[in-house]
């Protein structure tokens, strides 16, 4: 949990109780609206992963169907899309080898989902493909398209495979909890190697398995403080950084010969 | 207590680290190696990637070469021509070292051939190093005498035209084999993140008959630059140098060499080498069985370099 420092808040609470009577035989549509209280959150050196949690509220609930616990919501934090390339092992020779591989853009470094109930209890297959929602579902384009069914296919599913075994597709059922009939709080796991950069916070309202309304916010993660600096200096200026490993591994052999020096 | 590496971008043990420096440390300090054959593959071992340990390997030898070729300095054991010319070699091959390195690494058989490069390096000079040692030690244990090769004796090396003189080492030969030694230790330098001590030592010393004496500073010299041009251009064209996991490993290292030499000072010559040996040919053995075995996951995915 080290470092990291948001707090995501209610950004806005329903007012739907004072709607006006006339209104009133053709009930509004319901809306969800999840809000973050900070833009970016900070990893420093002790991160190891951490449970963020995000608040949103339903507008417009009809508390009877609240009431049967007929709401359900998705929350997803989707990191930025980057290319990735899939390589698979072969024995050549009995030694282990890369021989295969599939290139995928557009792949999203780390996707957590938090939902109210498992997955497939809340709407049908279809429903989410058509939204492209779930790491089971997100829709990989790969870089050549002559590559047969079969081996994309193969090489999709190790993709997300890898991806949940290291932590970065995650699912957490029973994440998103009602604290009233209309606010609801979402716990999405991160990964303690999540990705720096921005990421989308979508959440997704649904009614008896029907899919209603989304809403999404940003959020940008960022790797603060020395470790952040050393990074950067790496990246943007390499040469410099280069010349400074060398001065200070030479200081180091130095200052070592002075204070342990046994000759 | 976790540390989190900026480069490496993962967190890890810094008493770990520190311990694995101290200890290769030693037994570089013992042994007069420079470690860096030891550090990159323990540092594999550790869940580094190879791209970063091999990079940041290279940049922990500049620290212990450094700090062992200054005592040279004072001995005055070090041969700054025969050093420089070496280096000279050195820059090229290591040039070509990572030009090589960014090719493999972007064909995804990086990791495959740093380990066949350790497995076969580690495995013959571990094995050679282990059959003389193990001689020499019988040859002792039975009271003969130990054959001493005439430094007279020149072999079809010494033939070669575009000869200089080298006066620290008392030697008159071409430079064309010592600008291909120091070129084939540039390469290995940047493919392994090794100073390649463990190679140049016995090939100066049986290739181009330079004194035993001077060879082990001026070899520590020729790798203190190489593998700092290493380090360098590693840094520029990779960015895979992480300056937090060299300096733990420094740190660590320093100490123990110090150490490691006083204890070297109390066992004999030939024992240490095949101590040297074993230990040279464990790894050779660790690595290769990572070759053969089934790995728990064949599928591995990696970015895709967008330079």
């Amino acid at each position: 949990m080290a470092g990291l420092r948001a707090f995501l808040a209610v950004a806005s609470l329903s007012l739907f109780a004072a709607s006006s009577p006339g209104r009133a035989q053709t009930p509004p549509t319901e809306n969800i609206q999840i809000g973050l209280s900070t833009d970016h959150v900070s990893i420093t050196a002790g991160f190891s992963g951490a449970d963020l949690t995000i608040f949103g509220s339903l507008e417009n609930a009809n508390p009877l169907v609240a009431r049967q616990g007929r709401y359900d919501v998705i929350v997803v934090l989707e990191g930025p899309a980057r290319p990735v390339v899939v390589r698979r092992k072969d024995r050549v020779l009995g030694v282990w080898i890369n021989l295969e591989s599939e290139t995928f853009e557009n792949v999203p470094v780390s996707y957590s989902v938090a939902t109210t109930r498992p997955l497939q209890d809340v709407t049908d297959p279809n429903s989410y493909k058509q939204l492209s929602l779930g790491a089971a579902n997100i829709y990989m384009q790969p870089a050549d398209d002559g590559d047969s069914p079969a081996t994309i296919q193969e090489f999709t599913a190790a993709l997300r495979d890898r991806k949940s075994a290291t932590g970065l597709y995650s699912e957490n059922v029973g994440g998103v909890r009602f604290l009233s009939q209309n606010l609801f709080r979402a716990t999405v796991r991160l990964a303690p190697n999540v990705p720096v950069g921005t990421h989308k916070a979508r959440a997704f309202l649904f009614k008896g398995g029907l899919f209603i309304k989304e809403s999404s916010a940003q959020l940008e993660i960022r790797k603060s403080g020395f470790e952040q600096s050393i990074f950067r200096v790496a990246h943007d200026y390499s040469f410099l950084y280069g010349f400074f490993a060398v001065l200070l591994a030479m200081l180091t052999g130095w200052l070592g010969r002075l204070i342990f020096r046994k000759d | 207590m976790g540390i989190y590496l900026p480069i490496a971008e993962i967190s890890v043990n810094i008493f770990v680290l520190l311990a694995m420096g101290a200890a290769v440390g030693f037994l570089s300090g013992m042994f007069g190696v420079g470690g860096g054959f030891l550090i990159t593959p323990l540092l594999i071992f550790y869940n580094i990637p190879p791209a970063i340990a091999v990079a940041t390997g290279a940049n922990q030898v500049i620290a212990s070469s450094f700090s062992g070729a200054l005592s040279h300095v004072k001995r005055g054991t070090l041969d700054f021509k025969l050093g420089g010319v070496l280096l000279a070699g050195g820059i090229v091959g290591s040039t070509g070292g990572i030009f090589v390195f960014g090719f493999l690494r972007r064909l995804g058989q990086l990791d495959l051939f740093i380990s066949l490069l350790y497995v076969v390096l580690l495995g013959t000079v571990g094995g050679l190093m282990l059959v003389e040692s193990v001689n020499a030690l019988r040859a002792t244990r039975s009271g003969a005498a130990p054959v001493l090769k005439k430094s007279g004796q020149h072999n079809w090396i010494h033939r070669l035209p575009l000869k200089m003189r080298f006066r620290a080492s008392k030697l008159f030969v071409s430079v064309i084999p010592v600008l291909g030694l120091g070129a084939g230790i540039g390469f290995l330098s940047s493919i392994m993140g090794v100073g390649g001590g463990f190679i140049m030592v016995p090939a100066l010393i049986y290739l181009l008959k330079v004194p035993t004496n001077v060879v082990i500073g001026t070899s520590l010299f020729q790798i203190i630059f190489t593998s700092a041009y290493t380090t360098l251009v590693h840094a520029t064209t990779n960015q895979t140098v992480d300056v937090m996991l060299a300096f733990l490993l420094m740190a660590g290292g320093v100490a123990g060499a110090q150490y490691g030499a006083k204890a070297g000072q109390r066992l004999r010559g030939e024992q240490l080498r095949a101590l040297l040996a074993l230990l040279v040919l464990a790894v050779a053995i660790r690595l290769a069985i990572d070759l053969f075995v089934t790995p728990p996951n064949l599928y591995s995915l990696s970015g895709v370099d967008l330079t």
